[in-house]
């Protein structure tokens, strides 16, 4: 980790690396205790990876990230960050080379928001002008306005106060985030909010993250691979998202996702992976000996008239192909119309509220790109786990 | 009302018989004024620095108590016990041992603050809410780090609380230092020596127990002064 010191020197912009991190065979046995809290865990995290620990309360997943920034120490086993033991560090030293957030986020309300962003720069010897430039960059990034600096926390939302959080574990920059349910205390709609944000981010800077929570859904929705883990601290499972939803290890992970973890697999799929239906799209006034054509040649019986930007204005009646050209004549509306960036279920749920088979599918600027299908959908789910990707490709395409 | 008003002219006009009658006589304190203005610096001096004694001792303790749990009640104990010692008793009880003078003084006065401001030190220290101690000990600040930059900061309001109670608190009782003979406002309240009026004279409680009561009122504002200008997070929290 000493690389990754000076590596920041340059200033505030540089980027340090981040870190791998491994547990090795690490137990923990609190004192009077028999029964460890985590029991020979051994997990490996790639660089730039969120793994999330995920399981019940109690199954030791806040003691397994703890041991990380020895918050708690070690009973038995290592972890090692960029290859060094954590025990070679005296414990102060260790803990501001590693970015920590928690669920009751823990400002310090008696510190400006400038002041409890720059925590770890100032306790690092940061001077000044680079402290104060850094609150302006981290601001920006959390896309909070600057005059924010020098209130105090308790003049703040709880969405904002959250994002000042985790603007204060990357205050430093440091190669490796621990994160302890840091959404856990938001609303529904707020959270949504904040793990796209912070995903996002996270394309961005491409942290080394370790993420506890208890929520399933949370943990498919940010992990690159997901720990999850039962009571006692044993592991059950460590797997990506998709391989953990296609192929849960036994019958603890299988109920830990949850009997809907095909559903939820949909959620890691956006509409433009899948192979839409083709159908014919017809233009008003188009010959309908031409237009019959099309449609023998589509993959369904099914004719959409668009406009000239080829923007679709409704499904075809079989009365619009009587005469020489085709007429207006609408069966039915083009709804529910799907964004090619939707994830596949939102795309169900939208086919579903509009009690439609099928749903045209349009790309950014309106115009048809297919057409999506329950059968397409159904068929998606079939597609093998390594060819799924994570939640957080899905937001960083965005 | 006019009978009243008829009665204090009377007395006005024949002063002696005023004071003789044990009456409040504006003649007599107009005239002997000067008399109050050494009693109200040594009230002031045993005040100050009773309350500043006390409050270092209990800061130590209660610095010793936040690393040392368990030692919390021994202490506490110890301070509350001094505490229910009844005021007069605790002067004369000490006179056989440090004397007549200010130390006695000073020693039991001292000895009333421990326990205010030992237990409001200690009750804002354990106040700090415990996510800012686990975000600041996460984030690798050390133990006198967290005592300084957080713990202590975040406990002031409760501090400066318990300095207000102490204040006013050794103001009343520092008027009791006159029986150790440290002088004060209560000398003007039960000296019978001649030319004061003698004890209990309604003349002399009344402006020495206002010139108490004003001190303390003086004492706590210089606090809530303070405690605006060092807890400006308090404000906007507030607001």
């Amino acid at each position: 980790m000493q690389e990754t010191t000076d590596a920041q020197t340059p200033g505030p912009s540089a980027r340090a690396e981040a870190a791998p991190l491994e547990l090795r065979e690490v137990t923990k046995v609190y004192p009077g205790q028999e029964r460890p809290a985590v029991d020979h865990l051994s997990l490996e995290v790639p660089a730039g990876e969120i793994c999330v620990l995920v399981g019940p309360s109690g199954c030791g997943k806040t003691t397994a990230m703890r041991m990380v920034n020895r918050l708690i120490e070690i009973t038995s086993g290592d972890i090692l960050i960029a290859g060094k033991s954590v025990n070679d560090f005296k414990p102060a030293e260790l803990r501001r080379e590693i970015g920590y957030a928690i669920q009751q986020i823990g400002l310090f309300p008696h510190w400006t928001i400038a002041q409890n962003i720059s925590t770890v720069p100032r306790l690092l010897g940061w001077p000044k002008e680079r402290v104060n430039e850094r609150v302006n960059e981290l601001l920006d990034l959390i896309s909070l306005p600057r005059e924010v600096a020098q209130r105090y926390p308790a003049q703040l939302s709880g969405g904002q106060r959250q994002r000042v959080g985790v603007a204060r574990a990357l205050a430093a920059d440091p190669p490796l985030l621990l994160m302890d349910e840091p959404f856990g205390a938001i609303d529904p709609i707020n959270r949504e909010r904040l793990q796209n944000e912070f995903l996002r981010l996270q394309a961005e800077i491409r942290k080394t993250i370790v993420f506890v929570t208890h929520d399933i859904d949370e943990a498919i929705k940010v992990g690159d691979r997901i720990a999850v883990l039962k009571e006692g601290g044993h592991l059950a499972q460590y797997a990506p998202p998709a391989e953990l939803l296609m192929a849960p290890a036994d019958e603890f992970v299988e109920q830990f996702v949850g009997a809907d973890r095909a559903l939820k697999r949909l959620a890691l799929q956006r509409v433009r992976d899948v192979d839409l239906v083709k159908v014919a799209l017809i233009r008003p006034g188009e010959p309908v000996a031409e237009a019959r054509a099309k449609c023998d040649d589509s993959d369904v019986d099914l004719a959409m008239l668009i406009d000239d930007e080829g923007r679709p204005q409704g499904w075809l009646s079989e009365r619009a192909f009587t005469g020489e050209r085709v007429r207006k004549e609408l069966r039915s509306p083009a709804e529910p119309i799907i964004d090619l960036d939707d994830v596949l279920r939102d795309a169900l749920g939208r086919l579903l509220a509009a009690e439609s088979r099928y749903g045209p599918v349009v790309d950014a600027r309106g115009r048809m790109a297919g057409v999506l299908s329950m059968d397409v959908i159904s068929h998606s789910l079939q597609v093998p786990a390594e060819e799924t990707r994570t939640g957080a490709d899905l937001v960083a395409d965005e | 009302m006019i009978d009243v008003l008829a009665q204090v002219q009377i007395r006005e006009r024949t002063g002696k018989g005023c004071v003789a009658e044990n009456g409040f006589c504006p003649d007599w304190i107009a005239d002997n004024l000067h008399k109050y203005w050494s009693p109200l610096l040594e009230h002031v001096w045993l005040t100050v620095i009773s309350v500043a004694i006390g409050l270092v001792i209990a800061f130590v303790l209660a610095l010793i108590c936040h690393r040392q749990r368990w030692l919390t009640g021994v202490v506490g104990g110890f301070t509350g016990a001094l505490y229910t010692v009844p005021s007069v008793a605790a002067f004369l009880l000490l006179l056989p041992v440090t004397g007549r003078g200010n130390n006695t003084a000073i020693i039991a006065l001292t000895a009333y603050t421990l326990q205010i401001l030992f237990v409001n030190i200690m009750g804002g220290l354990r106040n700090v809410p415990a996510d800012a101690v686990d975000a600041a000990r996460g984030m690798g600040m050390t133990d006198n780090q967290i005592l300084r930059r957080v713990e202590l900061p975040l406990a002031l309001p409760e501090i400066l609380a318990g300095l207000r109670i102490a204040f006013t608190t050794t103001v009343g009782l520092a008027t009791l230092a006159f029986f150790a003979g440290a002088g004060g406002l209560g000398e003007n309240i039960y000296s019978s020596a001649a030319g004061t009026g003698g004890r209990f004279f309604k003349s002399n409680v009344v402006v020495a127990g206002g010139l108490a009561i004003l001190l303390a009122a003086t004492f706590d504002l210089i606090v809530l002064t303070f405690q605006r200008f060092a807890l400006p997070w308090r404000r906007a929290a507030a607001r």
